[in-house]
């Protein structure tokens, strides 16, 4: 098993951390990871984007020409990227703010509108969780649980609350695949 | 069981400092390397182990105090990136002219000048050729996995101990930013100040019951003694030439043409390599693990059985300097870089391979 992801979008969306967040959970199901921001003199604004591997087998470059699964959050990202998905891949997008739908028909296209399920948890920042939740439907690669397992080793004590909105947040994610 | 954990290369630089027991760091924040500064202020160490973290009011200030501390037989280093590895210059020199084991980190920016914060491998010239004054050499090491920046850091301080003279870690923004699995080597414990008196004879550490004191110092103005300190740095080179020379080689059984690479870049060249093959084309890697002392020898063995030579490197050509000194004719060496903060994907590398040795993918 090898899974080459991008996530792309604007900074301050949980883009890296997304990314994190899955690494963490390869971690967490003993795969080879690498995890490779783009980093920037961007803040929040500005563009962001980060590339996840995960594989049974050692990672040679963690730097590549195109990718198994790319998550795109805005139009910036979306052109960027669109051409760089395998044939056969997965191109997953959030539908607000994109005014030129991606055009592929080689790659499963698959719009999340997880701007709007966060509304409805009434938490912004779970955002992209939902997102990952919507990745790891398209893409099992890892199991929930080692997500789940990941956050709470990494989150700080006082942040434990938040693991079941988390949970939430991803299964969420989940049904929103079509 | 050992403890598999993920985090950046700069991360991991500075556990796997606390981990070897170093006595202090100094630095000044620069990305892409301010988490090794970071990452110190968080694990607080001068509770734990009593290593000192201190914040400098430069780079330059920073290289001083690694003389100071290094002076006194103490196990200290700095980390810095490009423009502010330019600024402890003066200091590294002064370093390697007192004979002081010290251990500087330079995770690498594209320049020249202030540049930009992305990856780069423009100081290998700066790192391998002496940056400072005067006739010195620096062990340097390349990681290209963040196991190797952690790894790397007992390796240069033991190094530099061996050998009395400073080592470098020349990595690079990738290997700094990225995340990976790492095992971090078990926590020693700070040298007492009686294992420091004894294993460095040399130190400034009090005179004790020493018949003589200890100076230590650079400079020295007399023209005959100079050159008689010059020999001694010589000599020390030689021998780390002989001892220390580390790479490792990737396909190099049946290679037909060889890509040498350092750093990161070589795992770019890894993959083309890997593609290149599934492709049917024998392509083979060298990757100097030493930049100094550079792996010629090895170099020159292969350049005698393959058809031709790529260095791929982030700069305009450097390492390809040292590439055809141990090719010496035998075959044509190639060189492709990108440069300023940009990075090649592994499809570049198979452009390059295409053009100069005509292999179709």
């Amino acid at each position: 098993m090898k899974e080459e992801i991008v996530i792309a979008g604007f900074g301050g969306q949980g883009v890296l951390s997304m990314g994190k967040i899955l690494a963490y959970a390869g971690l967490m199901d003993n795969l080879e990871v690498t995890w490779m921001p783009s980093y920037g003199p961007e803040q929040r604004g500005g563009t962001a984007n980060v590339t996840v591997i995960l594989s049974d087998a050692p990672i040679s470059s963690p730097v590549l020409d195109s990718y198994d699964t790319a998550v795109v959050l805005n139009q910036q990202s979306l052109d960027k990227f669109e051409g760089k998905v395998k044939a056969g891949g997965t191109l997953i997008y959030d539908p607000s703010g994109i005014h030129h739908l991606p055009t592929r028909t080689d790659i499963r296209v698959v719009p999340v509108d997880a701007m709007d399920a966060a509304i409805e948890l009434k938490n912004s920042k779970t955002y992209n969780m939902i997102l990952l939740g919507a990745l790891l439907k398209c893409r099992p690669v890892v199991e929930i649980d080692a997500v789940l397992r990941g956050l709470k080793k990494t989150l700080p004590e006082r942040h434990h609350h938040l693991l079941p909105l988390n949970e939430q947040a991803l299964k969420k994610g989940m049904t929103l695949v079509g | 069981m050992e403890e598999v954990k993920l985090m950046k290369g700069n991360e991991a630089i500075a556990h796997a400092a606390i981990r070897y027991g170093a006595d202090g760091y100094f630095g000044y924040p620069i990305t892409p390397q301010s988490e090794v500064l970071e990452t110190l202020a968080e694990l607080r160490p001068w509770e734990t182990t009593g290593m000192t973290v201190l914040q400098a009011e430069s780079e330059v200030a920073a290289i001083n105090m690694v003389y100071g501390g290094a002076a006194t037989g103490r196990a200290v280093m700095t980390s810095s990136s490009s423009p502010g590895v330019s600024l402890k210059q003066e200091g590294i020199s002064y370093l390697a002219a007192s004979e002081l084991p010290a251990l500087i980190v330079n995770v690498m920016r594209g320049g020249p000048g202030l540049g930009t914060i992305q990856p780069s491998q423009a100081d290998y010239f700066q790192a391998t050729k002496g940056g400072g004054h005067g006739d010195y050499h620096l062990i340097v090491l390349a990681p290209s996995t963040v196991q190797e920046m952690a790894d790397f850091v007992a390796l240069g301080f033991d190094l530099a101990f061996k050998y009395r003279t400073p080592a470098m870690i020349l990595a690079d923004g990738i290997v700094g930013q990225m995340m990976e699995k790492v095992v971090l080597p078990e926590q020693r414990a700070r040298r007492t100040d009686e294992e420091i008196r004894r294993q460095c004879p040399w130190a400034a550490c009090g005179r004790g019951d020493r018949s003589h004191r200890n100076v230590v110092t650079s400079l020295e103005l007399d023209s005959a003694k100079m050159e008689e300190n010059n020999l001694r740095f010589q000599r020390t080179y030689r021998e780390i030439e002989a001892n220390e020379v580390r790479y490792q080689e990737y396909y190099t059984d049946d290679a037909e043409y060889l890509i040498v690479a350092f750093g990161s870049v070589a795992r770019i060249c890894l993959k083309a390599i890997e593609d290149a093959r599934a492709a049917g084309h024998k392509i083979g890697m060298l990757r100097p693990i030493t930049l100094w002392p550079f792996p010629y020898a090895e170099i020159s063995r292969l350049a005698g059985r393959v058809k031709g030579i790529l260095t791929v490197e982030l700069n305009a050509g450097q390492m390809v300097e040292d590439v055809r000194l141990a090719a010496n004719g035998a075959v044509d060496v190639f060189h492709f870089g990108r440069m300023g903060g940009i990075v090649p994907n592994p499809g570049e590398v198979l452009d390059a391979l295409n053009k100069h040795f005509q292999v179709e993918f």
